[in-house]
């Protein structure tokens, strides 16, 4: 299949994705929609364009990995494993119910497709950075995705892991860091300045891409080309609650959940 | 008998099993790989780095990152070997341990370096005395303190065996091999290294062999104290517990903090089960700075200090 053949299937399982989290995260009343739809491009993409997988063999040696660092976005990665048939969509609605397998932070040993229990911040890049090392060693053809927030590149850990990765010339390791330019309270900036993240990752080692992180045709290209000879690190500039107006941009939806009414507007903007 | 000293000609450095046990697992399993924070000279992973020089990955002076990326590696199919000064690896990477390698249960070895005040005079900061209590409550991560060289070897194949989480808290303060006929190691249980029923010094690491010698001090004064390995922190061998508190009175020694390690593990279990009373030999906080061995003279952890713990003891269980 040519990779553009790819692009309308994407836009249709992110809608689905989208209509899906917040649906969760509404009957839930609980999740973090504003983190999941400013995300939900990125996976999209990745599961239904660019990674290799096999939801039958969750364990198979030789898959794409992907680590979701941003573990509190489970609105898009659920929806995004469940959409890849890792589990069936009867689960969906016990999103946080008790004993769920639906945490409100991904649990490996819970759930099919998940590579490592995420939550707090800046854990996830260093755990991808030991499975690419580990393919390295062993001179497999796997390659491993890890989504960042933006907020988080501010957790000191990234940077061990962003040195360790440049050092050792993680080729088949890509970072994408979801710069929606909002953390839970604030701007980026105006609370921990992370501008210019690009020169900053060229210093530590790494190729450096920007890309609008909603248009699919632009992420399947940058994610499905061969890797290099240098760890690869994509700054996707996204909208936070991308796909609902009233969610677009606004920092509160961090963590906010809708009442009726806006569940209602939400599912009518999402066709 | 040497008290409290690690200076005696016959004891051993038990870092030079651990290497030897590791050296020989991996010639076996190339799925083992060490790992690192630029201490491959006080884990004694230079031969290791020289026979297999593309698995012992080093990521610099950098905890977390480490401990990250030994959940990454198994997460490849690796076994992990985390090795690292025990004050760093627990203290630093503590949150790694448990989200990324404990919660996530994840197939890695976690190996502390130098545990307790082996760093004497380097200060507090440097004393991983604290790291029983971080650790004891990661319900999954199996926590186990070899008490001589032949027990490090052990730990070391056993932990390789064994499919999920290990921290092996190992000593550079060279000690005796203990006294046991025909041994073979057992996680989860303690090992009796001397019968008796009068009261039970429960003893972990390098402080076994001297609650060995307390027992024989003891002796001599006509009480028969049980004297138990409890190399396994995690999970509790609470047989032993339960048969420990039925002589009536238990003295815990440690090479660590008594809040929350293998004293503070006893006395929520006998206060559970079989109040007895419990007289705890080990660090009370912060410790100035001093040798290690004076440092174990100082709070008791020594033969006469474990003796008069547990006089203590027999005086208070009435």
């Amino acid at each position: 299949m040519l990779t553009n053949d790819k692009v309308p299937l994407i836009r249709e399982k992110a809608l689905w994705m989208r209509r899906t989290a917040f649906t969760m995260v509404h009957r839930a009343q609980l999740g973090h929609p504003g983190g999941d739809f400013s995300a939900m491009d990125i996976l999209a993409t990745l599961y239904f364009g660019v990674m290799n997988y096999d939801p039958k063999r969750p364990d198979w040696a030789g898959r794409d990995r992907f680590v979701m660092s941003k573990g509190h976005a489970t609105g898009a990665l659920y929806s995004a494993l469940c959409a890849a048939g890792y589990f069936p969509e009867e689960w969906l609605p016990t999103y946080m119910q008790p004993k769920s397998l639906l945490n409100g932070h991904p649990n490996r040993n819970y759930l099919p497709g998940v590579e490592t229990n995420t939550g707090p911040l800046g854990h996830g890049f260093p755990v991808a950075t030991g499975i690419a090392i580990a393919g390295q060693l062993s001179g497999a053809s796997y390659r491993t995705f890890v989504l960042t927030g933006d907020g988080e590149q501010q957790e000191g850990s990234n940077w061990e892991a962003a040195m360790v990765a440049g050092h050792r010339k993680l080729s088949h390791l890509t970072l994408i860091i979801d710069r929606n330019r909002l953390q839970q309270g604030a701007g980026t900036e105006e609370t921990s300045g992370l501008d210019p993240l690009d020169e900053k990752y060229r210093a530590f080692g790494w190729e450096v891409f920007e890309v609008d992180g909603h248009d699919p045709a632009a992420l399947l290209a940058l994610l499905s080309a061969e890797p290099g000879g240098k760890p690869r690190c994509v700054i996707a500039n996204t909208v936070k609650g991308k796909g609902v107006s009233f969610m677009e941009g606004v920092a509160s939806w961090h963590h906010g959940v809708p009442n009726a009414a806006q569940y209602e507007q939400a599912m009518k903007e999402l066709v | 008998m040497a008290t409290a000293a690690h200076t005696d000609p016959g004891f051993q450095d038990c870092r030079n099993a651990w290497v030897a046990a590791l050296e020989q697992l991996a010639e076996a399993d190339p799925r083992i790989v060490a790992v690192v924070n630029d201490s491959v000279g006080s884990s004694k992973l230079g031969s290791f780095q020289k026979k297999f020089p593309d698995r012992l990955i080093n990521v610099g002076i950098a905890e977390q990152v480490m401990v990250g990326i030994g959940a990454g590696l198994a997460n490849g199919g690796r076994i992990p070997f985390v090795s690292a000064a025990s004050c760093f690896i627990t203290g630093r990477a503590l949150e790694q341990i448990k989200a990324d390698i404990a919660y996530a249960s994840f197939n890695v070895k976690l190996v502390g370096q130098s545990s307790g005040v082996a760093y004497g005079e380097l200060g507090a900061t440097h004393h991983s005395i604290e790291d029983f209590a971080w650790l004891r409550p990661l319900t999954n991560l199996t926590v186990i303190v070899p008490a001589d060289a032949w027990e490090t070897a052990e730990a070391v194949k056993w932990a390789a065996a064994h499919e999920g989480p290990v921290y092996l808290r190992l000593s550079r303060m060279p000690v005796p091999d203990l006294d046991i006929p025909n041994r073979s190691f057992r996680p989860g249980q303690a090992e009796v290294v001397r019968q008796g029923d009068d009261l039970a010094i429960i003893a972990c690491g390098t402080t076994v062999h001297l609650a060995a010698a307390a027992a024989t001090r003891l002796a001599s004064r006509d009480i028969a104290a049980r004297v138990l390995n409890f190399s396994t922190l995690n999970p509790l061998d609470e047989a032993a517990l339960h048969a420990a508190a039925a002589t009536g009175a238990i003295v815990t020694v440690e090479e660590a903090s008594v809040r929350g390690g293998l004293g503070g593990a006893v006395a929520e279990f006998t206060s559970a089960h079989r109040p007895v009373p419990v007289e705890r030999v080990g660090f009370p906080g912060f410790l100035p700075t001093g040798s290690t061995d004076w440092l174990f003279e100082e709070h008791g952890l020594s033969a006469e200090g474990i003796e008069a713990a547990a006089l203590r003891a027999l005086r208070r269980k009435g």
